[in-house]
């Protein structure tokens, strides 16, 4: 099971005096029940590159299948391999458009063709994963709930639709970090529970690494790196720097520290383990 | 995708002699340019006016793909005009029937002309937004339209709305293209179905956009009040509107050619 | 320069139930500070930074800017001028579509003379390093710039105080960056007192004095240094401090003695590299 993209190219406004190489030759492939976070400075072509990977965005040249289905083909075939990926936009609280929070949840359930019975059972889950109350906020307007609620609202939409592979442009872009936190929390227990595929696009190198198993560097419209976070911090820093993605703060301590003779292991990757690193290095209980 | 086509209404920054023409002077010589499409009858006068734009678009340094492309909203349009005054017009040299339907000569003549008409009505007008920023154009109806305070026509007001309206049509053309991909992404479908359908279809898209736009104007007013805004009064500008050299000899050459095409169409009756 | 003393705002929501924004706060900020306010989403950080400029009115208390009550309505113009204001989205509060026209907008509102303009303009987008995108439009800009454009459109109207409501919070890495480093070279080169709202940390890092709010309450302030020590009391506000704080605070609880004051990683590994 996966969504394979090969030798992809795409150019935004062509044939015009706009036209913008977006995407050049990219080849990935993502399996379900992979992490990958991806990363690339504004502009690099992230953004063009997930949009290919459920048809929103059809490349010039090259394919995108999702097991071995042409998704930009014609046909229901293609259509319901699209809607294996479930997408979230950045700010996704600005697209909610229905009188009340159940309504808005049984958006896509409803296009997907399921009978009532199943739209509810889809949009209760939906709301128990990311935390919603259903006798609470079902009935309620999306529209005065706070950020955070919207924002989960928004998100519960597109896990109702039941996708194989979840993307998430910037889940927690303007959040708090409260709230951050629990946006994440939700994303990763849907992982767990249901198996689904997470591709998870950000500049925050402190979620890649903490989420992520595999991190894909775009630059200038290419796969500059794809492979482990902790190899690709190790082995790329200074590369990284220069392309304008930051290395996290958990490596520049642990680095750091390591430099004044701290015996800590490769693959630190967020506080909890750098603490227990650190007292094991110290000898400390 | 198509919304990101339209061109109309883009501002394509460069220094040319047309660029640096006051907006008044611009706009008035596309008021008088469409005044002068009206009068042209004969192919000659067509040229003419073929020709002028041509040679107004060679001096303003636009890429011609550019201007061109500022007609692909309307060439629908275009060949709706033209059909209908092919098949309407009264005439007497049939070129072919097809059932009730005929074609003369006359019609075919009309059909052409309402076409380029439009072509060149359109093409002209693009060139006035293509080298006026929308903030000096609107600054020069402003001005155009002072005179008219007097008898209540709000000028500043209109004015500052064009503006803003100008500053935002890029950004929500942008926030309608990413909401209908996240939509489409739930599986939404804005392109089958009857009017009635497409219309309820429609409101996905359209219940974020709105809600997006009044947020937009919302802040966007604190923001402009931050900024010490408080209307037209006392008001001051930045360049201040001056007719040079350039500007009257721009204006003198589109009356002539209006004056011009006036003459070619009535000459002969008024001069006999 | 801004006095504010028990300041309470409230107003009532859609719910109609009465919400206490701001409810008692006491605040002075001096000529060419550099304070930041932080808080979680509520906290009533917005609400503070409208009264500055008389956006809102205090409900009870005063608000002062420069000695100038702003209850008092023939001062407001002078106070808007003197206190610029930048928000969280670049997008809406840029009015024109060229550049350097949008940052003529404030000066022309308060009635500069025409020539006099275009230097003042020249001048705030040198400020913020925008020169060469003077004629540019601002929708084709990244949002690091579009905010840029933001503070000069402010800076053409000489305000002697900037509040800046959340700029980074709709901005990627390299854009909080340019606005980090803009800010704070406004009030080192140009003495302008810098109010900076946030909820980065880092970002406040960079301030002389820190101020946490609560549920419309001051909380505390303090130094950046006394403010992210206290790791345990921010992470309940909904905040988090700096994680060599946050280490140091940890390794402090299972009983390694460091110091309570370490902020940075460098004072990190060399706490760590004294002890055995």
């Amino acid at each position: 099971m996966s969504i394979a993209l090969t030798n992809i190219y795409h150019t935004y406004s062509k044939g015009t005096p706009f036209e913008r190489l977006a995407l050049q030759d990219v080849s990935l492939e993502i399996a379900k029940g992979e992490i990958v976070a991806v990363i690339g400075h504004t502009g690099s072509g992230k953004s063009t590159l997930v949009q290919h990977l459920n048809g929103l965005l059809k490349p010039d040249k090259g394919q995108a299948a999702i097991d071995g289905v042409n998704i930009n083909a014609k046909g229901t075939q293609a259509k319901a391999a699209r809607q294996q990926v479930g997408m979230v936009f950045q700010y996704p609280e600005h697209q909610i458009f229905a009188e009340t929070v159940f309504e808005d949840i049984a958006f896509g359930p409803r296009n997907k063709g399921f009978n009532e019975d199943e739209v509810a059972k889809q949009v209760r889950e939906a709301m128990a994963f990311v935390g919603l109350d259903y006798d609470t906020f079902a009935q309620r307007s999306p529209f005065q709930l706070s950020g955070g609620q919207m924002r989960r609202v928004a998100i519960a939409g597109v896990v109702a639709m039941n996708p194989d592979y979840l993307v998430l442009d910037e889940p927690s872009a303007g959040l708090d970090p409260r709230s951050r936190n629990a946006v994440f929390r939700e994303i990763m227990a849907l992982h767990k529970s249901r198996g689904i595929a997470i591709v998870l696009v950000t500049h925050s190198m402190e979620e890649a690494v903490k989420y992520a198993d595999r991190l894909l560097v775009i630059n200038g419209g290419k796969v500059l790196f794809d492979g482990q976070p902790a190899a690709i911090f190790k082995e790329h820093g200074a590369e990284l720097v220069q392309v304008g993605v930051d290395v996290p703060q958990v490596y520049k301590l642990a680095a750091l520290l390591r430099q004044q003779g701290l015996e800590l292991p490769e693959g630190i990757k967020d506080e909890a383990a750098l603490i227990k690193a650190i007292k094991k290095a110290k000898g400390w209980k | 995708m198509m919304l990101s086509d339209i061109t109309l209404g883009q501002y394509f920054p460069g220094n040319s002699l047309v660029h640096r023409l006051d907006p008044r002077t611009k706009i008035l010589a596309t008021i008088i340019y469409i005044i002068a499409i009206f009068f042209a009858s004969a192919p000659l006068s067509y040229g003419i006016l073929t020709g002028f734009a041509a040679v107004v678009i060679l001096i303003s340094r636009l890429p011609w793909l550019l201007v061109l492309k500022s007609l692909k909203p309307i060439w629908i349009i275009v060949i709706l005009t033209m059909l209908i005054h092919m098949f309407t017009a009264p005439g007497e040299h049939i070129i072919f029937t097809w059932k009730f339907l005929s074609v003369t000569q006359e019609g075919l003549d009309m059909g052409l002309k309402m076409a380029v008409r439009l072509i060149l009505l359109l093409l002209f007008s693009s060139v006035l937004t293509f080298t006026t920023s929308p903030i000096v154009l609107t600054d020069g109806i402003e001005s155009l339209l002072r005179p008219f305070k007097r008898v209540g026509v709000p000028a500043h007001e209109l004015a500052m709305m064009m503006t803003i309206a100008l500053r935002f049509i890029p950004t929500l053309l942008e926030e309608t293209d990413r909401i209908m991909k996240a939509q489409t992404a739930r599986g939404a479908d804005f392109s089958s179905g009857n009017l009635l359908e497409r219309m309820k279809n429609m409101l996905p898209l359209l219940v974020p956009l709105f809600i997006s736009a009044f947020r937009r104007a919302d802040e966007l007013a604190v923001a402009m009040e931050a900024r010490c805004y408080r209307g037209g009064e006392g008001r001051t500008r930045m360049h201040e509107l001056a007719f040079a050299a350039g500007d009257y000899a721009a204006l003198t050459l589109t009356v002539l050619l209006a004056v011009g095409l006036a003459v070619l169409r009535w000459g002969n009756v008024c001069v006999l | 320069m801004i006095k504010i003393e028990n300041l309470k705002h409230y107003y009532t929501d859609a719910d109609g139930n009465e919400v206490k924004a701001l409810d008692g706060v006491t605040l002075e900020i001096k000529q060419g500070e550099f304070v930041a306010v932080i808080g979680a989403n509520g906290s009533g950080k917005s609400t503070l930074a409208r009264h500055l400029n008389c956006l809102l009115l205090p409900t009870s208390g005063r608000v002062e800017v420069g000695g100038k009550d702003t209850l008092d309505e023939k001062h407001m113009w002078y106070i808007r001028q003197q206190v610029g204001m930048v928000f969280q989205n670049p997008d809406n509060q840029i009015v024109a579509a060229i550049v350097e026209e949008d940052v003529a907008f404030g000066p022309e509102n308060i009635g500069v003379a025409g020539p006099e303009i275009a230097p003042r303009v020249a001048k705030a987008l040198a400020a913020v390093g925008m020169t060469d995108y003077a004629r540019h439009a601002p929708h084709l800009l990244s949002g690091g710039q579009k905010q840029r454009v933001a503070i000069a459109g402010i800076m053409a109207l000489e305000p002697k105080c900037i509040v800046l409501d959340e700029p980074t919070a709709m901005l990627d890495p390299q854009g909080r960056k340019e606005i980090v480093s803009t800010v704070r070279r406004l009030n080192k080169e140009k003495g302008i007192t810098i109010v900076y709202i946030t909820h980065y940390m880092t970002e406040a890092l960079a301030a002389d004095r820190v101020v946490v709010m609560e549920k419309g309450h001051i909380r505390f302030t303090g130094t950046p240094r006394e403010v992210f020590s206290r790791v345990d009391e921010l992470e309940q506000l909904g905040l988090e401090a700096p994680l060599a704080a946050k280490v140091a605070s940890e390794l402090r609880k299972s009983g390694v003695k460091l110091s309570e004051n370490i902020i940075t990683d460098e004072e990190l590994a060399q706490a760590l590299c004294q002890l055995h």
